[in-house]
């Protein structure tokens, strides 16, 4: 009984739990002693027991659990970050886009392991150790919701959450084999997610299929007035249904295509693969310009860094987290705690940032930044005229070794190539899988214009159906 | 590009106690990285106006009604050194 559970979808769950057929509680246990029994380290914390779950048993998420991010803080349960210097801090309240989706009827599973304050690629700059991926236990999950979609991937959680900064849902979904959906910037509320680049997180749906995304997505989106950078989402997300791209204009752009980008063949090979499905249900397919994205990674890691480096000046020993004590007066506190409880990439962002900060350098680089970020804005506008969506692979890469690149930052942060330009723009995407490479699945982005989500997974539906990507492998 | 200065002078303004090894990683990893970034220097962006953020929301407002917010207890209860209704630190001159 338990294994027919989870091969159920989140939304077929939902619904036989709502129609009677299964029991909430069931299905609550069923997935949590799965997560409990976790041997990917994608948890942090598991719930010890099914919380009122047949209270949800009405609600439209029928009380399928929810897998959360860790950086989203949950009043009374330990929400760290993946860093040491929050180890064991229980928040005095919940984030807006957890109780909405605890209101609609997804109550907490458990908090999922990510990279330290969402700051990687790879989770393996977690303060609670690395994740594994499911399939295949000696290369990373991705990051930073790499514990959020191991944990889905593997079938420890019907669906989960995460944040993107720089790809931090999509690219983790690319090399895990499922769907990660970064909505547009102001879509869901930030209250309650642990800050890391304010002008550019988003939180959203990690999932094993289109229709469970825009299901958790419907739930989560909104205007907060805990967050006055959300805005009220202008329509309602339905489920999707499309079965064809009749008319639909897709723009693969050379930048962010070819080999300029470190794009592996493999994963060439199914994105190519992907466009020629895509062009057989009806799209019309044709290369395009972004002029400016090859510099979107340089300027992601100009303001993401220095808006880290302000969000993180909270950690100072004095209101929450770590402190290292002593005779020490207040400034060598600060310095020797953040010193003690930041890991090595924080760090090396925090300082990066600082400096891009500093005087005498903030016009040459976080001003420069700024502007090439006003570029990538209208390159995406221009193109949008002409195309309704981009079309990326996800990552250049399918998963990696653990170690691989630990050594080498740049490199690391080049596996962000396809990802960072849209959220520098504020633009929906998605990464559905479109195969496998050598065993490891591949990721297929589509980006929209701003609020386009409801149509961007309405196309992505249309192309899972027939990709016809069978994840089941990575769940047993 | 960066030397041992540098990193040092930032790692104060960043209120980071490195360590010697840190300090020599810090410098070469930091030069490695801003050796990439540089390259968009290069760009003509001339009259271009910077973003700062994507969403067209000026001065989100409300009334400014008194609402109730967390007892002092609950908010003290993560703190590492709460002195009575408030946060303990060192003194800024004690050493």
């Amino acid at each position: 009984m338990s294994t027919e559970l989870i091969e159920l979808t989140a939304a077929q769950a939902a619904e036989r739990v709502r129609a009677g057929e299964i029991s909430a509680e069931q299905l609550f246990e069923a997935y949590r002693e799965r997560a409990a029994a976790d041997e990917l380290n994608a948890f942090t914390w598991v719930a010890d027991g099914p919380p009122d779950a047949n209270s949800n048993a009405q609600l439209p998420l029928g009380g399928v659990p929810l897998a959360v991010k860790d950086l989203f803080c949950t009043e009374g349960v330990p929400s760290q970050a993946g860093s040491r210097i929050l180890e064991g801090y229980r928040p005095p309240y919940t984030a807006t886009v957890v109780r909405k989706l605890a209101e609609a009827g997804a109550p907490l599973l458990g908090k999922t392991n990510q990279d330290e304050f969402a700051m990687g690629s790879s989770n393996e700059n977690s303060g609670f150790g690395p994740v594994l991926n499911p399939w295949d236990r000696r290369r990373v999950p991705g990051g930073s919701s790499g514990g959020s979609a191991a944990a889905v991937a593997a079938g420890l959680a019907p669906w989960a959450i995460g944040t993107d900064t720089g790809g931090s849902i999509r690219q983790p979904a690319a090399l895990c084999g499922i769907v990660g959906c970064k909505p547009t910037y102001g879509a869901c509320s930030r209250y309650g997610m642990i800050a890391f680049a304010s002008s550019l997180d988003q939180a959203g749906p990690l999932t094993r299929n289109v229709t469970d995304a825009a299901l958790l997505l419907r739930h989560m989106v909104g205007h907060d007035k805990c967050d006055s950078t959300s805005v009220p989402f202008p329509e309602e997300i339905v489920m999707p249904r499309s079965e064809d791209l009749k008319g639909v204009r897709l723009g693969v752009p050379e930048e962010l295509t070819g080999a300029d980008g470190g794009v592996e063949p493999g994963v060439k090979a199914s994105f190519d693969a992907t466009l020629e499905l895509a062009a057989k249900l009806g799209a019309e397919i044709e290369s395009c310009r972004l002029p400016h994205a090859p510099h979107a990674l340089s300027a992601y890691y100009l303001i993401a860094p220095a808006e880290a480096s302000a969000n993180l000046a909270r950690y100072d020993g004095v209101r929450y987290g770590l402190r290292v004590d002593g005779e020490l007066d207040l400034t060598t506190m600060y310095s020797r705690t953040r010193d003690k409880g930041f890991g090595a990439e924080v760090k090396r962002r925090i300082m990066l940032g600082t400096y891009a900060l500093s005087s005498g350098y903030y016009d040459a680089y976080y001003g420069t930044a700024q502007k090439v970020r006003t570029k990538i804005t209208e390159d995406f506008r221009q193109a949008f005229e002409r195309f309704d969506f981009i079309v990326t692979p996800t990552s250049p890469w399918t998963a990696f070794e653990l170690g691989a690149k630990t050594d080498d930052p740049l490199a690391m942060y080049l596996n962000d190539f396809c990802t960072v330009p849209m959220p520098l723009a504020g633009i929906p995407a998605i990464s559905i899988p479109s195969g496998l490479s050598d065993g490891l699945p591949v990721g297929f982005q589509l980006a929209g214009p701003a609020f386009s989500e409801r149509r961007l997974l309405d196309a992505a539906y249309a192309l899972e159906q027939v990709i016809g990507f069978d994840g089941s492998e990575a769940r047993r | 590009m960066l030397d041992r200065d540098q990193v040092l002078h930032v790692a104060r303004l960043a209120r980071l106690e490195l360590s010697e090894d840190e300090v020599e990683h810090m410098a070469t990893e930091l030069s490695h990285v801003l050796g990439h970034i540089e390259k968009i220097r290069e760009l003509n962006l001339e009259g271009v106006p910077p973003t700062s953020h994507v969403v067209d929301v000026v001065n989100a407002l409300r009334p400014d009604e008194p609402v109730p917010c967390l007892p002092v207890e609950v908010v003290l209860a993560a703190a590492p050194v709460p002195v009575e209704d408030g946060f303990g630190v060192p003194s800024p001159g004690a050493a």
